[in-house]
């Protein structure tokens, strides 16, 4: 299992590998608002958490296409199938590399990027804290998305258009909690409901994603 | 333990291609599957690897014990050879991989990034990695392909090595070996139409 | 004799095209009553005026929009559990049905939020839960669109439903929490004016009585176009099955 984790580390990191691909994008997107919304401070304080939300989201799930599609092209999906390691702990692993490479980045340059759009102080803890429990949900979800598609030519915009619904309550809670933190409320509701919604998704979803990923295998 | 396979009947894409395919492969053995072109060879071996369920029939004494080898070898471009060997020695249960290398002549190229070899130093890093799996029974596709003859010989010899140690092996392919092996022909075993009514027949 | 047994598709055309014409008949005719008696016979309320009509259509088809995606739950499973075709083809031929029904009571929400709410559109928990749900609907039929092998497309499909139908939940409670809604007074009345247990509750039991035959007009219409679409897939697949024997048959 350290030994897929790492390889899949190390071919991220590499020529071509695409890390930071994800980072440059969640800059970029956070950028252009406030070019299309005016740069009142103001009002970029106060949709900051929301945009900033929506920007790691989307950023994430730009690299979902690669996930297991690279891995399914060269056939290392179908030797990584007839290995001793089960299915479910591939895909585990897959997700918790995207996370490392993907989410864990976006987490990091969060608060940077809240400094450009005039984020209000009490929000950045709440702002990582709610991205760090809600990407792991998102990479996880994004794993099912990435195994249902696996095999398809034109993929990645079915792969957007099957995610993007199942990440609207992990989005709404994260949000949520970034939002109320940052306008000094209360944020213990909404930070549960998003622990929880994470906890769930990566107890269940990858027998999910590895059930759909031995249907596209055969 | 022997693989045994009784029965057998598989599909592709949705349509039976071989049936009552039948046929034991003993320790030490070796098995060479012949036929024409999209009979379904590749689908058998595939079924036998356990990467996609029969239509009909039993397949024992496979559960981990099946190294697969497809058409595609799985290497990862912009990892090194020991790399990429290292890998798939780790995931099954960390052998070494000298071995493997001096098997197929590839300690030259062990730091050369698997992107810059030649399609058959692919396919000899491919073959490489059926020896540092440990599994004992091998199932092949076609594995001589882009290989010159001095690296068939390789082959050969890694197969022959395999054998002696109680290993087995499954090969699809269409050039002679020189190994001491049965030879299967799956072209009698090609599905009969009636073999839909089996998969489709209640729609028809 | 086994409810199971409906599951060949041979019987199940029989058995359906027996039924067939007493449905499209009998939802006919109740959506017919149902909709004049509503539109022209049941009084204006006494706040909403006329426009409390369009509970006709959209009632029935939020009921029909979530209640469709709860039948590809159950079909999904079934083909999962047992794989009988007839149920997977059913849970595919279901869903362009509930994504029209999700759109007319999207729409119909539209045109009677404008008078009452004064805006065609409002972030209400509940319209927002239904536009979630069309999103959802357009995922799971563009995954069956986008698969040629049709039972490697019933498998994924079906979990799709599957984890979809949780996700689905867990949106319509983030949704509820995200917007408590302004215009929650609006939904109880509506909510009450289904159930009659509205404060005007004689008016509402005016509206109830065509309003319960209109559910039922729809659900009856549901269940044929179900059967029809069915019996099309079966067919398609028919079709595809004898053409691969016809080019076995020829090739051997």
């Amino acid at each position: 299992m350290i030994a897929l984790l790492m390889r899949d580390l190390k071919l991220a990191l590499r020529a071509g590998g695409g890390f930071g691909l994800g980072l440059a994008f969640f800059l970029i997107v956070t950028v252009l608002v406030p070019f299309s919304v005016g740069p009142q401070s103001a009002l970029l304080g106060k949709i900051a958490p929301g945009v900033l939300w929506l920007g790691a989201l989307l950023a994430c799930l730009l690299s979902l296409d690669r996930l297991l599609a690279l891995d399914w092209e060269d056939g290392s999906l179908d030797l990584l199938a007839t290995a001793p390691l089960p299915l479910e702990s591939t895909v585990t692993i897959k997700a918790l590399a995207h996370w490392l490479t993907t989410g864990l980045p976006l987490v990091l340059a969060a608060p940077v990027l809240g400094v450009l759009l005039n984020l209000p102080g009490p929000g950045y803890l709440w702002l990582v804290v709610s991205l760090l429990l809600g990407t792991p949900a998102l990479s996880v979800i994004g794993t099912f998305g990435a195994a249902l598609t696996v095999g398809l030519k034109r993929g990645g915009l079915l792969l957007s258009l099957l995610v993007l619904p199942l990440y609207v309550p992990t989005l709404i809670f994260g949000a949520e909690v970034a939002r109320r933190g940052a306008e000094g409320f209360a944020v213990q509701m909404p930070l549960l409901m998003l622990a929880g919604i994470s906890a769930a998704s990566i107890a269940l979803l990858p027998f999910a994603s590895a059930a759909v990923l031995r249907v596209n295998l055969r | 333990m022997s693989l045994k396979v009784t029965d057998l009947s598989i599909a592709r894409g949705g349509v039976p291609v071989l049936e009552g395919v039948a046929f034991t492969l003993a320790d030490g053995c070796a098995l060479i599957l012949r036929g024409p072109n999209g009979i379904g060879k590749t689908t058998l071996l595939r079924t036998v690897a356990g990467l996609q369920p029969p239509l009909k029939g039993a397949i024992e004494g496979a559960e981990d014990r099946i190294a697969y080898a497809a058409h595609a070898d799985g290497l990862k471009p912009t990892l090194t050879v020991a790399e990429n060997l290292t890998f798939w020695a780790s995931v099954f249960g960390a052998r070494g991989i000298d071995a493997a290398l001096a098997a197929y002549q590839l300690e030259p190229l062990k730091d050369r990034h698997a992107g810059n070899l030649s399609a058959g130093q692919k396919r000899r890093l491919g073959l490489a990695r059926m020896l540092v799996t440990g599994r004992p029974v091998w199932v092949m596709d076609e594995p001589t392909v882009s290989l010159d003859k001095e690296a068939v010989a390789m082959f050969a010899d890694a197969v022959r090595g395999h054998l002696a140690n109680g290993g087995s092996a499954l090969i699809a392919t269409h050039i002679d070996l020189g190994l001491d092996a049965e030879v299967l022909d799956v072209g009698p075993h090609k599905a009969k139409p009636a073999a839909l009514d089996d998969f489709d027949g209640d729609f028809l | 004799m086994s409810f199971w047994e409906y599951a060949n598709p041979k019987k199940f055309l029989t058995t359906t095209e027996k039924a067939m014409p007493f449905l499209w008949v009998t939802s006919g005719v109740l959506l017919v009553t149902g909709l004049v008696w509503g539109f022209f016979f049941t009084p204006d309320d006494y706040r909403q005026g006329s426009t409390v009509k369009i509970i006709y259509l959209h009632v029935p088809a939020a009921l029909m929009a979530i209640n469709i995606w709860f039948m590809m739950l159950v079909t999904s499973l079934v083909w999962i559990v047992r794989r009988h075709h007839v149920s997977a083809l059913a849970a595919r031929a279901a869903a362009p049905i509930g994504v029209v029904m999700t759109v007319i009571a999207l729409v119909t929400g539209a045109i009677w939020g404008q008078p009452m709410w004064g805006t065609w559109w409002e972030w209400d928990p509940r319209l927002t839960s239904f536009l979630v749900l069309f999103l959802f609907y357009l995922g799971y039929m563009a995954l069956w669109e986008a698969i040629d092998n049709p039972d490697t497309a019933a498998d994924l499909t079906a979990i799709l439903c599957l984890v979809g139908s949780v996700f689905a939940v867990l949106s319509r409670y983030a949704v509820n929490f995200w917007n408590q809604g302004l215009h929650q007074g609006a939904s109880i009345m509506r909510a009450g004016a289904v159930t009659g247990t509205d404060t005007e509750e004689k008016v509402s039991n005016i509206f109830f009585a065509p309003l319960m035959v209109c559910i039922v007009g729809f659900v009856l219409l549901f269940i044929a176009l179900v059967f029809y679409r069915t019996g099309t897939e079966i067919r398609a697949r028919r079709i595809k099955a004898l053409l691969v024997r016809e080019r076995v048959e020829g090739a051997g």
